[in-house]
């Protein structure tokens, strides 16, 4: 970590970077933020938007089973709380009695309701609400040590199964005349989400975490012609919106996660009009 | 419900009138076939299809007719392992061995993707032809083999535009040039209800026609203009009550009295009054 530290202190001589917590934040980002734009441009391709942020809505629920069994890191159990929902999801989607977003409405109002339920039992909910918001600057040296080989794993698998993944989301048939498994990286997907969505919830926040998938990879989307440069622009557009409001909420005193989504929705916006530029 | 000796009578006037084709690539002419047997689909409680039976020879055209829903789509699906089917398929090459997975090329008819995504034609040819992910770069190698496969279908000029911005019948170009790479054993073509003029439509029977002679490769057509059908098959298909009714020559297909019944017309007599004024 000292050696994180080291190289902060040499190339950001600045009173915010100063701080011990605004270091592990910042390292946070610059390893959360990638994953993001990575993971969002198959997020938006598959209209996926909508299930993120009923994977999202779900660790409520997670967080609340966690409490009531008391395991002292909730972590666990909103895991495998949004794991399960992620794989019913898929399945009753897959079943086809109604349409996909139907299903996910149902699943998210359900679990959301259960959560507050759960949570707000003998009227506590206040002390939970950290989860609603979320606290990048809470972010520890225990996380900071697990991120990276999350980090790794998550890079390993895009190298491995994006062409695959593509090739699923383009026409599932044409996948399957090509030998590829389409249930398979379906749910390797699926579960990849899950798992990055629910390991950043404490540090984004349950309201703005979809957002935090979608807006970079739906902005990168508006000005690129090719897959490369999609993956290009997205990655850049989250690491810049990340950093940049990383450093506004200090300032701000704002909170670090609703800031960045602030600084991609600014993007999109920006490559919306260039799009219509473009396009006219 | 098949009338096998219709089939097989319909078989030898194909054979009989077949020029063989000194320059195939793959095998010996006529020779290689595919069997299917006793194909039957079954989704729920709902019987799709039952007792499928068609022999095709490699180098024909088969085309498949039917009403809207009699099953034409969902017996590619079934083909192409997307759907559980009872029956079998099987594939015997030149030298009458067995092949039990025959290399499938399919032309879907439709993408699941919206006009603004930023897929190129480039990224389809190397997300299917390579495993490295075409996000981080496409090779030199890649790129001649989609150029090779795309001038069979006169499309090189496509190759890095968006999918997006393709119109249907150009689209429809690429996949089969997608199809195409490696050259296939069995081609199962869906063709697009709407979307392509009746131009691209005949641009894109006559390059399917070509390539049979070219490659020798069984073809299976889901059509739904029975024109250009009765202008291009070697056979019909008609697919009614969840089986095919009947199947030979466009004569023999068209004079059947359910065919008639189904279309409308008497096709016959349609063709013959075209075939009187066009001269093709």
């Amino acid at each position: 970590m000292s050696f994180w530290y080291n190289i902060v202190d040499l190339f950001l001589p600045f009173d915010w970077a100063h701080y011990t917590f605004m270091k592990n934040a910042l390292l946070g980002v610059l390893l959360v933020t990638p994953m993001f734009g990575l993971l969002g441009t198959m997020v938006v391709n598959n209209k996926m938007a909508f299930f993120a942020d009923a994977l999202g809505h779900s660790a409520l629920t997670g967080i609340a089973i966690g409490v009531i069994l008391g395991v002292k890191n909730p972590i666990w159990s909103m895991l495998a709380f949004s794991l399960l929902l992620a794989v019913v999801i898929t399945k009753v989607k897959n079943v086809n009695t109604s349409s996909t977003d139907t299903i996910i409405g149902v699943f998210s109002s359900t679990a959301v309701a259960l959560g507050v339920v759960m949570l707000s039992f003998g009227g506590g909910f206040t002390k939970y609400s950290v989860y609603l918001i979320g606290d990048l600057l809470s972010i520890s040296q225990i996380d900071l040590i697990i991120l990276p080989i999350i980090f790794i794993i998550v890079v390993i698998i895009w190298v491995a199964t994006f062409n695959k993944l593509l090739l699923v989301s383009v026409n599932p048939l044409l996948a399957r005349s090509r030998g590829v498994n389409v249930d398979f990286y379906e749910n390797l997907f699926t579960i990849t989400v899950a798992v990055i969505v629910t390991i950043s919830i404490q540090w984004v926040g349950v309201l703005i975490i979809s957002s935090m998938l979608v807006l970079p990879a739906a902005a990168a989307r508006n000005i690129s012609s090719n897959m490369r440069q999609y993956h290009v622009y997205s990655i850049a557009i989250a690491l810049i919106s990340g950093v940049v409001g990383l450093i506004l909420s200090y300032f701000l005193g704002s909170a670090a996660g609703a800031t960045m989504v602030l600084i991609s929705s600014l993007f999109f916006g920006a490559t919306f009009f260039m799009k219509v530029k473009i396009y006219s | 419900m098949i009338n096998s000796n219709k089939m097989t009578s319909g078989n030898k006037i194909m054979n009989s009138s077949k020029v063989k084709n000194l320059n195939c690539k793959k095998c010996s002419c006529g020779l290689c076939c595919t069997k299917i047997k006793d194909f039957g689909v079954t989704i729920g409680k709902t019987e799709i299809l039952k007792d499928v039976n068609l022999h095709i020879h490699c180098g024909d055209l088969t085309a498949i007719i039917g009403a809207n829903g009699a099953g034409k789509s969902t017996l590619l699906k079934a083909l192409l392992g997307g759907i559980q089917h009872s029956g079998h398929i099987t594939f015997a090459s030149g030298n009458k061995k067995n092949i039990n997975n025959p290399k499938m090329g399919y032309v879907p008819q439709k993408l699941d993707f919206d006009n603004s995504s930023p897929v190129s034609v480039i990224d389809m040819f190397a997300a299917t032809s390579s495993s490295k992910p075409i996000w981080f770069s496409i090779s030199k190698d890649v790129r001649q083999k989609a150029l090779e496969s795309l001038s069979l279908v006169q499309g090189e000029q496509l190759i890095d535009k968006r999918l997006g911005v393709l119109s249907g019948g150009e689209l429809q170009r690429v996949l089969l040039a997608l199809a195409l790479q490696p050259i296939p054993d069995i081609l199962l073509l869906d063709e697009p209800v709407s979307g392509i003029d009746q131009n691209g439509l005949k641009l894109f029977y006559k390059t399917v026609s070509n390539l049979r002679k070219e490659y020798d490769l069984s073809i299976i057509l889901v059509s739904h203009d029975l024109y250009l059908v009765s202008k291009y098959a070697d056979r019909i298909a008609f697919i009614n009550n969840k089986t095919i009714e009947s199947c030979g020559t466009a004569e023999e297909v068209f004079s059947n009295e359910k065919v008639i019944d189904v279309f409308g017309v008497d096709w016959n007599k349609v063709l013959v009054d075209n075939n009187d004024r066009e001269d093709y």
